[in-house]
C-alpha cells in the first residue's frame, strides 16, 4: 500500500514539476508568446486618445470576439486594436477557431455565448435572432451613415437590425501568375467559352495543370465549391432567379440549377483540368492557390482575401498584370461571364453580432464600423470593407483595389448565396453535398435532390 | 505433499508442451505491427520539417537527421490566438486532477452504501446506476451547459442560482464527475462487497457506526481497487475531447491539450511537424502513467469482470 | 483630458497562475467539506447516523446522476417527438425521417457495421493473443505493446492513423504515408484511402480495433489463467490440437468473461465519435450516429432530429445492457 501511495506521489509530483518547469521555460520566452500587448506608459500615445473619448467608462473590461478568422489574418486584426485598447482600457480577446460553426450553437444554447461573434454568413446570424442583442441607436446611425442599405439588410433578421458589416470580399476572381501566362503566351479570357478553350490549350500543352481546386476547410469543407455554383448562377441565370434560388422559392433541384451545376462540373470534375478530382476534397482551399504561386497550376478561382493568405503562408507577392517577370508574383483576372459585357459580381462579408448587453461590447461593436478603424485596418494590408469612409488610397494591393472598384461598379451584384441561405443548408448540406459531389462522384441529380430535401421550409 | 509435487511437475510439463515457438513468434509479430503506427509518429516528430514533408518516416534510418525544433515550436511558440502548447498542458493537468479525485470519492461512498447498507430497492438502484453507462455524452450537453450557465429554475423558484462559473474549469470538473460515476460505482462496488462479512460484523459489535466503519475498515481495504480505478479515470479524462471542448465554453484559457490538437488537425491540412510533436506530447503523460502503473491498471479492469 | 494607459494582454504565465489558484482552492474546498462532514456526522447519535449515512454517502452521487444523466435523458426523449426548435409536437416524424432519408440510412448502416466488426475483431484478435501468450515465459512486453494504444487518446490515434493513411495526389512528390508506400512498393497504385467509400469506413474501424484489442486481450488473458491446467492437459492427452483445445475447452470456460468484453466494447463503439470526427469529419460516407446527432442538433439547428438519433442510439444499447445485467445477476447467485 505504501509503495502504491509513494508511487502516486512521485508521479503526481513529477507531473506538476514538469508543467511548472515548462511554464518557467516559457516565461523567459515571453516576447514570443505575447502579441500585441504593451505595458509601457509613455506619454507619446496619450495625445491621440481624444478620438476614443466616446468609448470611455469601460476601463478594465474584457470583450471576447469569437470568430473563424485565425492566423495569419488574425494577427493583423489584433494589431489594429492596439491603440483602441490602450486608450479605452478595454481588452479585446480574439478567440479565432475553425470550430466556430460547430460550436457557436452549443455556446449560445448552453448559455455561454461570446460577447461578440463575427458571422461569416448572414444566414447563420439569422438563426440566432432570438439570442442576439439588437443594435443600439449609436450603431444604427453609424451603419446608416457608413454603409449602403444592402449591407444593412444582410445584418438584419426578422425585421430587427442586429449586426454591422465588417470586412468585405469579392469572389468573382481567378488567381494566376502573370509570369506563367507570359512565359507560355496565354491570353486572359473574357468569356466563359474562351476560358474553357484556354483550359483545353493548357491541358494539351501538358506542362502546367490548367486548374487547381481545393475545398477542404475543416468543419466548413465544401464552401469553396458553393462559390463556384453561385458565380456561375449569376452568369447563366439572372438576378431574380438567383434571389429565388437563395430564398428557397426556386427549388434547389430545379432544371435551372441543374444546368449551372453541369457547367461547374465541366471544370471541377474534369481530370484533364484539375488532375485528381477526388483529392479536391482533401486539398485545403489555400493550398490550391499555392499551385499558382509555384507555377504548377495555371488558374485558381477564389475570392480576393486569398491574397493575404498566399503572401503570409506561401511567400507570394501580389503584383499587377503587367509585372510578367516577378517569380511568385500573383494577381487576378475577372472570372468571365457568358459574354464580354455580362459582368456580374459575387461578394461576401462578415457581420459582427452582439450577445451580451454590456457597454464595453457595444463600444467595440461600434468602433468596428467607424471609418477610422476601417482605414487603419486596410492600411495593414490584404483587407478591405464596404465602408463608405474607406479611402481607396489605403487599400494598398492591386487586387483589393480592383475588388473595391468592382464592388462599386458591378452590372449585377449579389451576396454569396450560401451565406444567406438558411444555415441548415448554407452552412450544412450545401457544403457536405458539394463535397460528396467531388469526393464520391455523386451524381448532379442526387446532390441537388439531397439539398432540396434538407431545406427547412 | 506428493500431490502438490505432482501438480508442480505437471505444470512444468504443461508449460513446455504449450509454449510453442510458432505461437510466440506470431504474438511477437503482431505486437510489432501494433506498435508501428505509434513508432512512426515518434520518429516523425524528431525529424526536421523539410524531411517530414518530402520523405516517408521510414527513410529516417538510412539518413537520420534529428531535430527537436518541432517540439520547441509547438510547446513554446505561440500568439494570443494560438497559445503555445505548454499552456494547454497545464490545463490538461488542472482539469484531470480534480476530475479524478471528485468522482472516486463520491463513487467509493456510493459503492459502500450500496454494498453494506440494507434498504429496499437497493439492488434495483444498483442495476439502474449500472445501466446509466449507456447514456451518450452528446445527450447531456445542452441541459448541463444551461444548468451551469444559468442555474435551475422551476417556475418562479430558483433551485440553483447562476454561479458565474462559465469559462472556468468548474463545469468541466462536474461534467467529468457525472460521467464517471456509473462505471466507477460499479467497479468499486464489486470490490467493496467482497470484503469479508466477519470483519464488518466484528467492528459493529465493537460499537462502530457507519462512518467509523468506512474510515477504519472499508477505505483501507479498498485501496487497491481505488488505485486501479484512479489510473483508469486519469487516462480517460486526460484523453477526453468532447467534455473539455464543450464545457470549456470555447475558452482557450481552460481548454485541455486534446482540444488544441483536434483543432490543429483541422488547420489548413498542413503542419505535420507540429502535429506529430504536439500529438506525442499529449500522449507522453498517459504513456508514462500507463507503463509505470500498468499492473494496477489491469487489476482495475478485472475487478468485477473476472472472479478472483 | 488625460486617459490612462493600460497594460493589454495576459501572458500564458498569468493565465496559468490564475488557473492554478482555482485548482488549489477547489481541491482544498472539497477536502475540507468531506472531512468536516465526517467529523460532524461521526459524532452524531446512533439514531441520527441511521439517516445521516444516506445523506453523506449515497445522496451526493444520486443527485449528480439525477441532474446530470437522468434529467437530460428524459428531456431528450421528449424533444425527439418535437420539432426543430422544440416548440411543437410532431409525433413520430423525426423517427420516420431517420429511417427514410438516404443520407441518414447511410449513417445508420455505418453504425451497424461498426457495432458488428469492432467487437468481433477486437475480441477475436485479443483472444488469439491471450491464448498464444498464455504459456509464454515472459509475455509482458508483448502485452504492453498491444495494450499501449488504450493509453492514447482517440484524437491522438486519429493523428497517428491520418499519418498512416496519408494520400499524396501529386505523383511527383514522395509518399509520406506508410500504407501508400507499401502498396507502391508492390507495384500497385494506392487509392485515396480516407476518401473512398466503403473502404474508408473499414479503415476507421481498424483504428478502433487497434485500440480496443488490448482491452480484450488483457481481460481474457486473466480469465484464461483461471482455467485449470489439468483440464487442458486432459484434452491434450485425448489428442486435441491447439485449435480444438481453444474452441472446445478454453472458450466455454471463459464464456462469462467473453460476454463482458463483448458488451463493453459494443457500448464503447456506439458512443465513440472522436475517430470519425478527427479523421474525416463525417464526410465521404463515413458518418456514424454519435457524430451525426451532434451535427443535427448544432449545425442543422434541429433538436428534434438530433434527439431522435440519440434515442435510437440509446435504444440500440438497451438490449446489450440488459444482457449484461442478467449476466451479473447470474454471477451473483453463483457466489
Amino acid at each position: 500500500m505504501s509503495t502504491i501511495r509513494s508511487r502516486f506521489v512521485a508521479i503526481g509530483a513529477t507531473a506538476i514539476a514538469a508543467s511548472l518547469v515548462l511554464a518557467g521555460c516559457a516565461a523567459s520566452d515571453e516576447e514570443t508568446t505575447t502579441a500585441g500587448g504593451t505595458t509601457d506608459t509613455g506619454d507619446a500615445t496619450v495625445a491621440g486618445c481624444e478620438a476614443y473619448a466616446a468609448y470611455a467608462g469601460n476601463e478594465g473590461a474584457d470583450v471576447e470576439i469569437y470568430t473563424t478568422i485565425i492566423d495569419p489574418e488574425a494577427s493583423l486584426f489584433i494589431e489594429s486594436f492596439v491603440e483602441f485598447e490602450e486608450c479605452t482600457g478595454i481588452t479585446i480577446n480574439w478567440n479565432g477557431t475553425q470550430e466556430f460553426e460547430a460550436q457557436i450553437a452549443v455556446r449560445v444554447e448552453g448559455g455561454t455565448a461570446p460577447d461578440l461573434a463575427i458571422f461569416p454568413q448572414p444566414g447563420l446570424l439569422a438563426s440566432f435572432s432570438d439570442s442576439l442583442v439588437p443594435a443600439d441607436a449609436d450603431l444604427t446611425s453609424s451603419v446608416d451613415a457608413n454603409y449602403s442599405p444592402d449591407w444593412k439588410t444582410y445584418g438584419t433578421a426578422d425585421g430587427t437590425f442586429f449586426a454591422a458589416p465588417l470586412g468585405a470580399n469579392v469572389k468573382s476572381f481567378v488567381w494566376y501568375s502573370p509570369k506563367t501566362f507570359a512565359d507560355n503566351g496565354w491570353d486572359i479570357p473574357s468569356t466563359w467559352a474562351e476560358l474553357l478553350t484556354l483550359s483545353d490549350t493548357i491541358a494539351a500543352e501538358g506542362n502546367v495543370q490548367p486548374w487547381c481546386v481545393g475545398i477542404e476547410s475543416g468543419g466548413a469543407t465544401g464552401w469553396a465549391a458553393t462559390d463556384w455554383m453561385e458565380d456561375l448562377m449569376l452568369r447563366f441565370q439572372d438576378g431574380e432567379t438567383y434571389d429565388a434560388w437563395v430564398d428557397g422559392s426556386l427549388p434547389f433541384n430545379d432544371p435551372k440549377v441543374a444546368e449551372v451545376l453541369a457547367e461547374a462540373g465541366k471544370i471541377i470534375k474534369n481530370p484533364d483540368y484539375v488532375g485528381n478530382v477526388q483529392a479536391i476534397a482533401t486539398t485545403s482551399f489555400s493550398a490550391g492557390g499555392a499551385g499558382v504561386v509555384d507555377g504548377s497550376c495555371a488558374m485558381h478561382r477564389q475570392a480576393s482575401f486569398l491574397g493575404g493568405i498566399l503572401v503570409g503562408d506561401y511567400g507570394a507577392t501580389i503584383v499587377t498584370p503587367e509585372d510578367t517577370d516577378v517569380e511568385g508574383g500573383i494577381t487576378t483576372f475577372y472570372f468571365p461571364g457568358v459574354s464580354a459585357d455580362n459582368k456580374p459580381a459575387l461578394g461576401g462579408g462578415e457581420f459582427v453580432g452582439r450577445f451580451t448587453d454590456s457597454a464595453a461590447a457595444a463600444a467595440v461593436q461600434l468602433y468596428l464600423t467607424t471609418p477610422e478603424w476601417n482605414n487603419a485596418k486596410a492600411a495593414l494590408g490584404g483587407w478591405f470593407s464596404a465602408n463608405k469612409g474607406l479611402d481607396t488610397a489605403n487599400v494598398a494591393d492591386p487586387v483589393n483595389k480592383v475588388a473595391v472598384e468592382i464592388l462599386q461598379n458591378a452590372t449585377l451584384f449579389r451576396f454569396d448565396g450560401s451565406d444567406v441561405m438558411p444555415a441548415a443548408v448554407g452552412a450544412g448540406t450545401f457544403w457536405t453535398e458539394m463535397t460528396a459531389w467531388v469526393a464520391e462522384d455523386k451524381s448532379d441529380k442526387a446532390v441537388l435532390d439531397a439539398i432540396y430535401a434538407s431545406w427547412p421550409y | 505433499m506428493t500431490a502438490s509435487a505432482a501438480s508442480v511437475r505437471a505444470k512444468g510439463r504443461a508449460k513446455n508442451i504449450f509454449s510453442s515457438p510458432i505461437a510466440s513468434a506470431a504474438a511477437w509479430i503482431i505486437a510489432v505491427v501494433w506498435t508501428v503506427p505509434t513508432f512512426g509518429l515518434l520518429v516523425s516528430s524528431i525529424r526536421p520539417e523539410k524531411d517530414i514533408n518530402s520523405s516517408g518516416w521510414w527513410t529516417f534510418f538510412s539518413d537520420p537527421n534529428i531535430s527537436f525544433e518541432n517540439y520547441r515550436k509547438v510547446l513554446f511558440e505561440g500568439t494570443t490566438t494560438n497559445p503555445p502548447l505548454f499552456q494547454f498542458f497545464f490545463n490538461s493537468l488542472a482539469v484531470t486532477l480534480p476530475a479524478v479525485i471528485f468522482p472516486i470519492t463520491l463513487a467509493v461512498f456510493a459503492a459502500y452504501a450500496l454494498a453494506w447498507f440494507n434498504f429496499r430497492g437497493r439492488d434495483a438502484l444498483f442495476f439502474g446506476i449500472f445501466a446509466l453507462q449507456v447514456v451518450p455524452l452528446q445527450l447531456t450537453l445542452v441541459p448541463l451547459l444551461q444548468l451551469f450557465a444559468k442555474g435551475l429554475q422551476i417556475g418562479d423558484v430558483t433551485i440553483i442560482p447562476d454561479l458565474g462559473i462559465t469559462g472556468t474549469y468548474i463545469p468541466i470538473w462536474i461534467a467529468h464527475t457525472i460521467f464517471a460515476l456509473p462505471l466507477a460505482i460499479f467497479l468499486l462496488h464489486n470490490f467493496i462487497s467482497q470484503i469479508p462479512k466477519e470483519l464488518i460484523e466484528a467492528a459493529r459489535v465493537d460499537g462502530a457506526g457507519p462512518f467509523t466503519l468506512f474510515s477504519k475498515i472499508v477505505l483501507p481495504l479498498s485501496v487497491p481497487a481505488i488505485a486501479s480505478f484512479l489510473i483508469f479515470q486519469f487516462l480517460w479524462v486526460w484523453n477526453d475531447l468532447l467534455v473539455g471542448l464543450t464545457f470549456g465554453a470555447g475558452s482557450k484559457e481552460v481548454a485541455p491539450m486534446t482540444v488544441r490538437i483536434a483543432e490543429m488537425v483541422g488547420t489548413r491540412g498542413s503542419g505535420w511537424e507540429v502535429l506529430t510533436a504536439g500529438a506525442f506530447i499529449s500522449m507522453a503523460v498517459p504513456l508514462i502513467v500507463f507503463f509505470a502503473l500498468q499492473r494496477y491498471f489491469v487489476r482495475g479492469l478485472l475487478a468485477g469482470s473476472v472472479k478472483g | 483630458m488625460q486617459l490612462a494607459i493600460f497594460a493589454a494582454r495576459k501572458t500564458p504565465w498569468d493565465i496559468i497562475g490564475e488557473n492554478f489558484t482555482l485548482l488549489a482552492a477547489a481541491l482544498l474546498a472539497f477536502a475540507s467539506v468531506v472531512v468536516v462532514l465526517f467529523l460532524v456526522a461521526g459524532r452524531a447519535t446512533v439514531r441520527a447516523q441511521e439517516w445521516l449515512k444516506y445523506l453523506v454517502f449515497l445522496v451526493p452521487a444520486l443527485l449528480l446522476l439525477l441532474v446530470g444523466l437522468i434529467y437530460p435523458t428524459i428531456r431528450t426523449i421528449i424533444f425527439s417527438f418535437m420539432d426543430a426548435k422544440s416548440e411543437n409536437f410532431v409525433g413520430l416524424d423525426n423517427y420516420v425521417w431517420a429511417f427514410t432519408i438516404p443520407e441518414i440510412l447511410v449513417v445508420l448502416r455505418n453504425t451497424a457495421v461498426w457495432v458488428f466488426l469492432v467487437p468481433f475483431f477486437s475480441t477475436a484478435i485479443g483472444l488469439s493473443i491471450a491464448y498464444m501468450t498464455d504459456h509464454m515465459k515472459r509475455p509482458n512486453i508483448i502485452k504492453s505493446l498491444i495494450f499501449m494504444p488504450m493509453a492514447i487518446s482517440f484524437v491522438g490515434a486519429g493523428v497517428i492513423w491520418r499519418f498512416m493513411y496519408y494520400f499524396e495526389p501529386n505523383e511527383n512528390r514522395a509518399d509520406i504515408g506508410l500504407l501508400s508506400a507499401i502498396v507502391k512498393s508492390f507495384g500497385g497504385t494506392p487509392p485515396n484511402w480516407l476518401l473512398e467509400s466503403p473502404g474508408n469506413t473499414y479503415l476507421l474501424i481498424a483504428v478502433m480495433v487497434w485500440i480496443q484489442t488490448g482491452f480484450a486481450m488483457v481481460v481474457l488473458s486473466a480469465a484464461m489463467k483461471n482455467v485449470p491446467d489439468e483440464i487442458v492437459e486432459a484434452a491434450m492427452l485425448d489428442g486435441a490440437t491447439p485449435i480444438k483445445r481453444l474452441f472446445r475447452v478454453t472458450i466455454p470456460m471463459i464464456r462469462a468473461t467473453l460476454v463482458v468484453v463483448l458488451t463493453t466494447i459494443i457500448i464503447g463503439t456506439l458512443k465513440v465519435f472522436d475517430i470519425v470526427r478527427t479523421m474525416t469529419g463525417g464526410n465521404f460516407q463515413t458518418n456514424v450516429i454519435a457524430n451525426e446527432m451532434y451535427s443535427q442538433a448544432f449545425r442543422q439547428m434541429n433538436y428534434g432530429t438530433g434527439s431522435a438519433l440519440a434515442i435510437i442510439l440509446f435504444v440500440a444499447m438497451i438490449p446489450v445492457i440488459i444482457y449484461n445485467i442478467r449476466q451479473l445477476r447470474l454471477e451473483r447467485t453463483e457466489r
